[in-house]
């Protein structure tokens, strides 16, 4: 065939072809997509020191174990509220002329997805411990540390952002440990990191792939909210898997008065609206709420709490607790 | 075998077959259908086709023995017995002779069971018939049901003896039908004795002692040579030597001597795979660094040395450096050897390797300093150091072109097809990812997927395959099996490679349709991957012998066998409902692995051993490239089984709603053999390593003969 033999119009017929699907399915849907997105009405770009706290994060190519998309599928619904959509990521721009535009998607999940964090753990103190050794706040992580962020200083000055670290993860250096600028940054960025809400009167798309079990809820007997699993998942970060917290960074559960009372409004009320009331502990946030949990799944919580690590304290039934949360969240409102 | 059973297969395989695609088709929509199921319910078809497949050949065969049975009973004729007296040997005509002889009485016995097997068949039938009307009523089972898995573990408990029943059914048929045959074997023996012993004695005597003494007859042993002794006149034979013991390593044929390559290009080649080793050596280093994190996460606490950080070291230096210049040594050897023509250039040769070297080095340096592209896969570096990359490209392609041009063949092979096309994309795809004035947004995204996967499969998987048309017949010694196969697989290949970039980022923010689309474009994909597969193992059809004797085609025979499962495992990923457990787990790592390292290096490889004695004239030692080839192979399967697996439950537990860490402390175990299987690829490039500088480099030992025949030219002369 005198295509085939031709070198000049074989391999242009070949670069054509390629070049017009290239068109096709990468440069006219990029173009489509960057140009007809808007953020959502409400959303405030980056503060100066989270666009710093950003550059840190893709320097030490934290993308490569943590995505930052909530799918549309059941199984993401812990990392955010909604799906994601494209207007999530409008205000993301070139960073400079140098570099692409990084939208920080992801595509491994080696480690949590980061898109709602600035809403799951707010707290400056847990992130700063975190960031020097994650280990010293969750014993099985596998996240890199990051002590050369931050300084050990024998007297630190006034300003100076001190972390508490134990001792045995000094590895033998004597005093305290303050916070760098990087490590301030990226943790700025972090908490900056919220999903935005949607304009009222928008639904948000649905998540796909829900469970069987939650669809034919009258053929399968109702399976009970596990409440282990759900400290696990939501309180264990700070306050560890004994119960204990951390001296000094997040108190302990294990005997505290406030998980043994029996009348459970304080406690209810920290779970939903988050505490701050106590100088030598860092921020609570507000867990309840920025997760969505159910009265169900937040008594399974407390009767965790009420019941382990030597506490016994009588146990709460959702429906108390679907009474308690109705009344302190009128409470947070006329506030 | 008769026609209508062969008629029932292959209904039944239709049938089957339409099942399969049908189901894909549904996964490819992706509706609210439940997950795990999809692959539980191709499972169950597919167990059911076993099952009845095994069915039908027990039905088949007890068809063939009652039609047998009904033949011999038809023709029991006495001609039949010439057969078996033309194939005596010596002995038994001694037995018959020693009978002839002395003849006495003998008696004769015979019957038929066909009763006995009517009935037996018709039970069969009627088993069969139930065991399908069952299997009919489980392809109807409603699909909400069928999610439910109390319902599927019940099916397969069925199911399980049912199997069972048909396999030990099959087995008895089985037996049945021999215990028949050596029954009417018997009758027929009594008649062949009958006959023997009713032929004409003295003729038949006379006969069988003549054919005895034909069988009987030795020869001397020295009717060829005569009273000469042998002598090799004409020089044909080389290498003989006493046969010794036991050998521990396999001898493997040496390369061919071929017509002589310019010293130049030859130099030129080598210095393109020895950067490519020394990246391979380098990336893979890293990796290795980088799989012990994992297991040991506080193995060090330095910036440059970060995990985050070094990922993209491990991956890039391993795609620009030891892939991409491996590649392109091995297209400067084949793109003028198939013109049949000079290099063009050997200076636009030696740009593009210092262009390339230089790219990978800064792109480390870049990385392991922090400064990087912002986070799409293998676009890390940023595009002023790509754009070292790219220049070395186009000169490339440039080089190759003008070398085509002036070809001395008509054609174009096949392999210039491939690699130039290659090289083509390579520049399209950089230029779209990296011209730094366009993309201003999540358009980044969609360019990403593009970006990576055209990288993959455009530039690697392509110029492999050129490199894999050119070197896989020159080492089997005969013509790939179909042209037009190739040819096939080349337009299908860029037809749906070029889609499936978004099947990254399914269920992401990027539009609906475009993942559709990226999804139906890996189902295509099996077009270009199955015709290249059977284009490649058929061209092994009567050379397969020569894969125990070569040290090449065992490398391209493990790359041709990952080419399909690789390939195919993609496809298998691209769907929705795969998607949902596999994506973000290390499923993909070790999918990556075995399709950059199991296919792409290993092709490299094969073709690097291929040629690099061709140019140098030195062999690497063989214990070095079996220990190479297998500490890959294994170290590999070590790698990806247990990461595949424990990936698999670590996505199934994220559907459950598991706790995360959870599912941190469960990968533990998989990190781990993950480290030991790296490991092992990574003493595996060190044998490589060697092996290519006994290649390259003089061995050092003095060669007696070479030496002594040195001193007597000395002596001539001075004489």
């Amino acid at each position: 065939m005198e295509l085939f033999d031709n070198h000049k119009k074989l391999f242009s017929t070949a670069a054509l072809f390629f070049i017009s699907l290239t068109i096709l399915v990468a440069i006219t849907p990029a173009l489509n997509n960057q140009k007809n997105n808007q953020p959502l009405p409400g959303v405030e770009p980056l503060s100066e020191q989270a666009i710093k706290g950003k550059a840190v994060y893709i320097a030490n190519g934290c993308v490569g174990c943590h995505t930052q998309q909530v799918r549309n599928v059941d199984m993401d619904k812990i990392w955010g509220g909604r799906p994601g959509m494209a207007a999530d990521y409008a205000l993301n721009k070139r960073t400079d002329i140098w570099r692409n535009t990084a939208t920080l998607m992801g595509t491994e999940r080696t480690g949590p997805d980061l898109t709602n964090i600035g809403s799951r753990q707010p707290s400056s103190d847990w992130n700063l411990v975190h960031l020097y050794n994650p280990r010293i706040v969750v014993k099985e992580s596998i996240m890199p540390a990051y002590p050369w962020m931050f300084t050990i200083k024998k007297d630190p000055a006034k300003g100076d952002v001190i972390v508490n670290v134990p001792e045995e993860y000094l590895e033998g250096k004597e005093g305290k440990v303050v916070a760098d600028k990087e490590a301030l940054y990226l943790v700025a960025y972090l908490q900056s990191l919220k999903q935005a809400k949607l304009p009222d009167g928008s639904t948000a798309a649905e998540f796909l792939y829900k469970s069987v079990e939650k669809e034919q809820a009258g053929a399968t007997p109702k399976k009970a909210v596990d409440g282990a699993l759900l400290y696990a998942t939501h309180c264990q970060s700070c306050h560890q898997a004994n119960g204990e917290g951390l001296p000094g960074a997040f108190p302990s559960l294990k005997g505290s008065p406030i998980v043994l009372d029996d009348n459970a409004e304080l406690m209810v009320n920290i779970i939903m609206n988050g505490y701050d009331a106590r100088q030598n502990y860092g921020v609570m946030p507000a867990v309840g709420t920025n997760a969505g949990l159910t009265a169900e799944e937040i008594a399974a919580i407390m009767n965790h709490e009420k019941t382990s690590w030597g506490n016994s304290a009588r146990q709460i039934s959702p429906e108390e607790v679907q009474k308690l949360i109705e009344f302190v969240k009128l409470n947070a409102t006329t506030k | 075998m008769n026609t209508r059973a062969n008629k029932t297969w292959r209904i039944l395989f239709t049938l089957a077959f339409m099942q399969l695609f049908f189901i894909l088709s549904v996964n490819a929509q992706g509706t609210s259908k439940g997950a795990g199921h999809a692959g539980l319910f191709i499972f169950l078809i597919l167990f059911l086709v076993v099952v009845l497949g095994i069915a039908i050949s027990t039905l088949a065969k007890t068809k063939e023995m009652i039609s047998e049975n009904r033949k011999t009973k038809a023709s029991f004729k006495d001609k039949d017995f010439g057969n078996y007296l033309r194939d005596l040997d010596s002995r038994e005509i001694e037995i018959i002779l020693k009978r002839k002889r002395n003849p006495s009485k003998d008696n004769d016995a015979g019957g038929s069971d066909g009763l006995k097997f009517k009935s037996a068949f018709l039970s069969i039938v009627s088993l069969l018939t139930t065991t399908g009307l069952f299997a009919q009523n489980n392809k109807g089972q409603p699909d909400s049901l069928l999610s439910e898995e109390g319902v599927i573990i019940t099916i397969i408990l069925v199911m399980t003896p049912i199997a069972i029943g048909v396999l030990l059914m099959f087995l008895k048929v089985r037996g049945l039908f021999r215990q028949f045959r050596n029954k009417r074997n018997l009758a027929e023996a009594d008649k062949l004795a009958d006959y023997i012993s009713s032929l004409d004695n003295e003729e038949a005597v006379t006969a069988l002692e003549k054919r005895k003494a034909a069988l009987d007859y030795q020869l001397s042993h020295t009717e060829l040579a005569g009273a000469f002794s042998a002598a090799d006149e004409k020089g044909m034979i080389s290498n003989a030597g006493p046969a010794s013991g036991l050998t521990f390593v396999a001898i493997k044929k040496k390369a061919v001597k071929r017509p002589n390559i310019d010293p130049q290009l030859a130099k030129l080649i080598l210095w393109y795979i020895g950067t490519a080793a020394f990246w391979l050596l380098f990336g893979t280093t890293i990796g290795e660094y980088l799989g012990i994190k994992f297991v040991s996460p506080d193995a060090d606490h330095l910036s440059w040395l970060s995990f985050g950080r070094l990922r993209p070291v491990h991956t890039n230096a391993v795609f620009w450096g030891w892939a991409s210049l491996g590649m392109l040594g091995l297209g400067h050897y084949i793109v003028p050897t198939v013109s049949n023509t000079a290099l063009a250039s050997l200076k636009k040769g030696w740009y593009a390797l210092c262009l390339i070297n230089a790219s990978v080095v800064m792109g480390t340096i870049c990385l392991m300093a922090g400064i990087n592209n912002g986070g799409g896969e293998y676009r890390e570096y940023i595009w002023p150091v790509m754009l070292l990359f790219a220049i070395g490209v186009v000169l490339t392609l440039i080089n190759f072109l003008q070398t085509i041009a002036k070809r001395k063949t008509k054609e174009i092979y096949i392999s210039n097809w491939y690699m130039v096309a290659a090289v083509m994309f390579a520049i399209v795809i950089m230029l779209t990812a990296y011209i730094p004035v366009w993309q201003n947004g999540l358009g980044e995204t969609i360019v990403q997927g593009y970006y990576m996967h055209q990288g993959v499969g455009m530039w690697f998987m392509l110029f492999t395959l050129g490199i894999v048309y050119y070197f896989l017949p020159q080492q089997l010694n005969k013509p790939i099996y179909s042209y037009s196969l190739g040819i096939l697989a080349f337009w299908t290949q860029i037809l749906f490679y070029t889609v499936i970039g978004t099947h990254h980022f399914v269920f992401s923010a990027i539009p609906w349709w475009l993942q559709t689309v990226a999804i139906v474009g890996s189902i295509g994909m099996i077009i270009p991957v199955v015709a290249g597969t059977t284009n490649f193992l058929l061209t092994f059809k009567g050379a397969w012998h020569k894969v125990a004797g070569s040290y090449t085609l065992p490398f391209f025979l493990i790359g041709i066998v990952f080419y399909f499962t690789g390939s195919m495992q993609g496809t298998a990923e691209a769907f929705r409902s795969t998607n949902l457990i596999w994506h973000f787990t290390d499923f993909t790592v070790a999918h990556s692995h075995l399709t950059m390292y199991g296919i792409i290096s290993f092709f490299l490889w094969a073709a690097i051993y291929a040629v690099v004695p061709r140019l140098t004239g030195k062999e690497p030692p063989q214990v070095t490239v079996g220990a190479h080839f297998w500490l890959a192979l294994i170290g590999l399967l070590f790698y990806t089984i247990p990461l595949m697996y424990g990936s698999t439950m670590r996505g199934w537990m994220w559907v459950k709603g598991m706790p995360f860490i959870d599912t941190v402390t469960h990968m533990a175990p998989y990190w781990l053999w993950r480290a030991i299987g790296g490991s092992l690829m990574w003493l595996s490039h060190i044998f490589f390593a060697y092996n290519v500088y006994r290649m390259l480099a003089s061995r050092g030992i003095t060669d007696v003969k070479e030496a002594a025949l040195k001193k007597l030219e000395q002596g001539l002369i001075k004489n």
